[in-house]
């Protein structure tokens, strides 16, 4: 049964059709990614899940529950939360401060404290610089941070938007063993990589999009063995 | 690449700091600051200002030295004050020779005889040379002052701007203390001359502020050490005892001082209000409203229609219930101009709200409107504040009799103006310490992530717009009784810009900031008469310097000073 289900949908910015049909289904504890090249639609497509974009055309459901008819700012309380492209953390606030903005929508006190704890373990580091200004921490820091506002608030599906952009090897791999743990721990995940080799070694299943359609869905072991694949993305002869 | 010679660069400077001079001296202000004295008959404020231009160059001239040669070389550093000293007085004696064959006035019209008389201090052309010995002197002290060890340049430099402060505000001094009965006026005289500090009193007070200063530098570590190991009931009650002496001074503040300061506290604790405002729209929520003196305008004309006694008046209710509603007028009027602009981001915003401002200033004033706004002539004759029960309203022009307490003069005004402020600035703070305040710093540093994160974007924006206004419409509401009568000719844009600006002065985004801008570009200038004429050069040169040196303003915020000075504190970390 699947958790979250995008069905046929058409998301247009102007007169520019961006998504033309696009169906995605994800069940329950998996590592989804989207794989494609530049301007294929991916992060249109997290845009649209996470209500920052309404398609014309074709549903969004989380759960059964319809969630074109929720705003952006509402999609959140429904349990599902964003990791921006380019991290989006805000840059004058503290560390604190960002994971504090992060359970915007938890009004629990309580749960604030035991989720700030679950991120301060996830990433020791963002503990050790929690009184410090985002905005003047290295990029790998950042993007811990930005995974950390997202946990905040608790969610059943997480969307991360190029977790990998402009770190160094060393800190993708760091970030990709948190996604797994993340999973691990009952979290739902949908990733929109760039880096298609290193989303689909952690990934259970995979689509590939290209100018707005969904080309190739399929297990991301078969991914990483499809010969279309392996030649455009994956960088193999 | 090869280093410069320090005494070119020396020299250089010198020239550079001679021609800002000449520009001082043509725009007239050394001509009019030589009519008050800093220190009575020793030194006049134009002999000073192009002395502290002389003595600047020496210390420029003497850094530039300590980085050129990567150390401080004492007669490296002496010399090259002296010869920047030296040419900045050849350049202002250049001028004087030529002033002195050539008409200079037919171009630059403050190039009288006057100045070329305080440029030589009275004693003719012929004692020109005056002016480069007086240039090297000063250089060589600007460039001593460098060398000096820290312990003595803080105090030092503590105790010349103090002196300089109190020659400045001298005339209010004396007064406030003549005004206080014959013990008092007799200090005042020894202090303070009619135009300037009397030798006597510039000693005592340079030498008490370096006396404090040192003994502070002694003894300042340990009377902290000793505040934070009370116990904190004493803490507290320390605090209790520092707060209650200021609020006795505030209280007592306009009895002494007379209608004049009074009134000038008045309108800093207004602009304190309308910043107040503006800094949430602005300094929390990253709104820039460039056409904020819309909602002041909006709570003077409210409060001037329901309570005056003149042709306009409508309802002639008494100020205390007026007040409310002109708050809640000016905060629907942010909702208005909120939900119109609600889709438009950063300079489109900004061109906006300049629009709405115009549009209320034009319309108060207009001819159309002027049945009932009164046009151009504005509404006369608002009600003064009454503690106590109003007179029956007999007919138009005559003012309703106040049994009990009216609350007429500025001295009165002052109360209502402070204790505003105060509430404010304390609801300003809870506000920004609220899940509000978080929700609009979150849309200042990012709309899109804000509102995935759950911030309702249109809610929280127009409760920015709604409060902003809400406190700048107090502001005006009390501006109206302040001054009795309200003209649109007074809802200028410069206030706007004064608004904006007072913000990035204090610092955006601080609620201390804003006070502190006030005072600073709203407060002192009204108190200092002789600087009102070059009011706006001073403000854009304060402007561009205060971005160049303090960008993050006077009293930043916490964050601010967190982003801009992370380095220097990882650096003193590690050190």
């Amino acid at each position: 049964m699947s958790i979250l289900n995008v069905e046929n949908v058409h998301t247009y910015y102007g007169n520019i059709h961006a998504l033309k049909g696009i169906s995605i289904k994800i069940d329950k504890g998996e590592i989804v990614t989207l794989i494609g090249g530049n301007g294929a639609g991916k992060t249109t497509t997290l845009r649209t899940i996470s209500g920052l974009l309404k398609p014309r055309e074709g549903s969004v459901s989380l759960d059964g529950q319809d969630l074109l008819k929720f705003k952006a700012h509402e999609i959140v309380y429904k349990g599902i939360s964003m990791v921006p492209e380019g991290r989006g953390i805000f840059a004058r606030l503290s560390v604190t401060e960002n994971l504090e903005m992060g359970a915007y929508s938890r009004t629990s006190k309580q749960e604030l404290q035991q989720n700030m704890e679950r991120v301060f373990t996830l990433f020791p580091r963002l503990k050790e610089r929690r009184t410090q200004v985002a905005g003047t921490l290295s990029g790998g820091e950042q993007q811990m941070l930005a995974t950390g506002r997202a946990l905040m608030a608790n969610p059943t599906i997480l969307l991360m938007d190029e977790p990998s952009m402009g770190l160094a090897p060393v800190l993708v791999e760091l970030i990709f063993d948190t996604i797994q743990q993340i999973n691990k721990t009952g979290t739902t995940i949908l990733l929109v990589e760039q880096n298609a080799l290193m989303a689909l070694s952690i990934a259970h299943r995979g689509y590939v999009l290209q100018t707005g359609e969904i080309v190739i869905s399929d297990t991301a072991e078969n991914l990483k063995n499809n010969p279309t694949v392996q030649k455009a993305y994956l960088g193999m002869e | 690449m090869k280093k410069e010679n320090f005494l070119w660069s020396a020299v250089k400077t010198g020239l550079i700091v001679g021609v800002v001079a000449i520009f001082i001296c043509f725009v007239g202000m050394v001509e009019v600051f030589s009519k008050r004295d800093v220190i009575e008959k020793l030194i006049t404020l134009g002999q000073f200002v192009l002395l502290a231009a002389m003595f600047s160059a020496g210390f420029i001239a003497s850094r530039h030295t300590s980085s050129l040669l990567e150390k401080n070389k004492p007669v490296s550093n002496l010399v090259a004050g002296l010869v920047a000293g030296l040419f900045t007085g050849l350049v202002l004696a250049l001028l004087v020779v030529v002033g002195a064959e050539v008409n200079l006035r037919a171009v630059f019209l403050n190039a009288t005889t006057t100045l070329y008389d305080v440029l030589t201090l009275d004693k003719g052309v012929g004692n020109v040379w005056i002016l480069p010995l007086i240039g090297a002197v000063a250089g060589l002290l600007g460039a001593a002052s460098l060398l000096l060890p820290q312990i003595l340049r803080r105090p030092i430099t503590q105790a010349l701007v103090f002196v300089i402060f109190m020659a400045f505000f001298s005339g209010l001094f004396r007064v406030v203390m003549i005004n206080q009965g014959s013990d008092m006026s007799k200090a005042a005289k020894y202090l303070f001359g009619q135009t300037g500090l009397t030798l006597e009193g510039t000693l005592i007070f340079f030498l008490g502020v370096i006396a404090v200063s040192m003994l502070w530098s002694y003894k300042g570590k340990d009377i902290q050490a000793g505040v934070t190991r009370l116990p904190k009931a004493g803490r507290l009650s320390l605090r209790v005892i520092v707060y209650a002496l200021i609020a006795y001074v505030a209280l007592g503040l306009p009895q002494v001082s007379g209608p004049f300061i009074a009134q000038v506290i008045v309108t800093v604790a207004l602009f304190v209000l309308m910043g107040l405002g503006l800094n949430i729209t602005l300094g929390f929520a990253g709104l820039l409203d460039l056409g904020f003196v819309a909602f002041y305008a909006i709570g003077a004309y409210t409060v001037g229609l329901l309570t005056s006694y003149g042709a306009f008046g409508l309802q002639h209710i008494p100020f205390w219930v007026a007040v409310p509603i002109a708050v809640l007028v000016a905060m629907a009027s942010g909702a208005m101009l909120g939900l119109p602009v609600l889709g438009i981001r950063g300079d489109y915003l900004a061109i906006a709200t300049l629009g709405f401002g115009e549009i209320v200033r034009l319309l108060a004033g207009s001819d159309f409107l002027a049945p009932f706004f009164g046009g151009p002539q504005g509404i006369i004759g608002i009600q003064k504040p009454c503690l106590g029960t109003l007179g029956p309203f007999i007919r138009v022009d005559v003012p309703r009799v106040c049994n009990g307490l009216e609350l007429g003069k500025p001295q009165d005004i002052y109360y209502i103006a402070v204790v505003s402020a105060v509430i404010i600035a304390f609801v300003a703070w809870r506000l920004r310490e609220s899940r509000l305040g978080r929700a609009w710093m979150a849309i200042r540093e990012d709309e899109d992530v804000a509102e995935a994160l759950g911030v309702n974007l249109i809610q929280t924006k127009l409760l920015a717009y709604m409060l902003g206004a809400a406190f700048a419409g107090l502001g005006g509401a009390i501006f109206a009784t302040l001054i009795g009568s309200i003209f649109a000719t007074s809802m200028q844009l410069i206030v706007s810009i004064n608004v904006v600006s007072l913000i990035i002065v204090g610092g955006m985004g601080s609620i201390p900031g804003v006070i502190v801008g006030a005072i600073a570009l709203i407060g002192l200038p009204e108190l200092l008469r002789e600087v009102s004429e070059f009011r706006f050069l001073l403000y854009g040169a304060t402007l561009i310097i205060m971005m160049l040196a303090k960008p993050e303003g006077l009293w930043p915020s916490q964050a601010t000073r967190r982003e801009l000075h992370h380095t220097e504190v990882e650096a003193g970390v590690k050190a």
